[in-house]
């Protein structure tokens, strides 16, 4: 018996999927930043004490992790477009990309060590 | 049986510097610099001074004084001309997606305002800084 292919043969398809995380980040991240320049003007955070508050309060902080996952996420796609566009051969951009995915890894950790320690 | 057509020599001319690129390929190209150089140095630098302001109040003075040092301020008012080309570029891209100015004239017309937005921007921090 033959069975009809419900594979399709050609892509990868994550293609779809990523143009709009790429997109869906981006926005989260403009208004993110518009929401923190908007604290930054009306608070003036001169010295260490206003700029530690300014990121004590835990809804800060989450919206803090969501930007900077975003971030990450947005510099995965961006970088990996790049990659498939400039380095062709494979092992070379295997590994460049092995490298991005574990310093973003390693940032976001970061991040959160530094939000909330 | 298969057509076969000769060979045509049609002249190329691929030299990427010497050809005058249009304004919408100079703010393409732009935002994919100005992309990779904020993921790198960009995130690590972003962080660093991030845990140097929010650490203690000594790290926070010393994040202080080497943002006034000149040096400093430039790179400053260099990363944020970066970040603002790829946030103006972003959004022309992102009204591109929605149909918004797909015409050639308005698209020249767009990449003219987030070159110069960017800029003007970049400008007025700089301004604020120093």
């Amino acid at each position: 018996m033959v069975r009809p292919a419900k594979r399709a043969v050609t892509g990868a398809h994550y293609g779809l999927r990523d143009w709009l995380a790429q997109r869906v980040t981006a926005v989260l991240m403009g208004l993110y930043t518009g929401w923190l320049v908007m604290l930054v003007i009306f608070h003036q955070p001169t010295d260490y004490e206003a700029f530690r508050s300014l990121f004590a309060g835990q809804w800060m902080k989450i919206a803090s992790f969501v930007f900077f996952a975003s971030l990450c996420w947005h510099a995965w796609v961006g970088v990996r477009n790049i990659l498939m566009d400039y380095v062709h051969p494979i092992a070379i951009r295997l590994t460049l990309q092995i490298a991005c995915i574990v310093a973003l890894f390693t940032y976001l950790v970061w991040f959160v060590v530094i939000l909330w320690s | 049986m298969e057509a076969q057509f000769p060979e045509k020599q049609r002249p190329k001319f691929l030299n990427l510097l010497q050809i005058k690129q249009p304004l919408p390929a100079i703010v393409s190209i732009l935002h994919r610099i100005s992309g990779v150089l904020l993921f790198f140095p960009g995130i690590p630098l972003l962080l660093y001074g991030l845990q140097m302001a929010l650490q203690s109040p000594e790290s926070f003075a010393d994040l202080q004084s080497n943002l006034a040092h000149p040096l400093g301020k430039f790179f400053l008012i260099l990363a944020s001309w970066f970040f603002l080309h790829h946030l103006c570029a972003g959004i022309r891209h992102l009204a591109l997606d929605l149909d918004c100015g797909l015409e050639l004239q308005s698209a020249r017309l767009s990449s003219k305002l987030v070159l110069a937005a960017g800029l003007i921007l970049t400008v007025l921090i700089g301004i604020w800084l120093w």
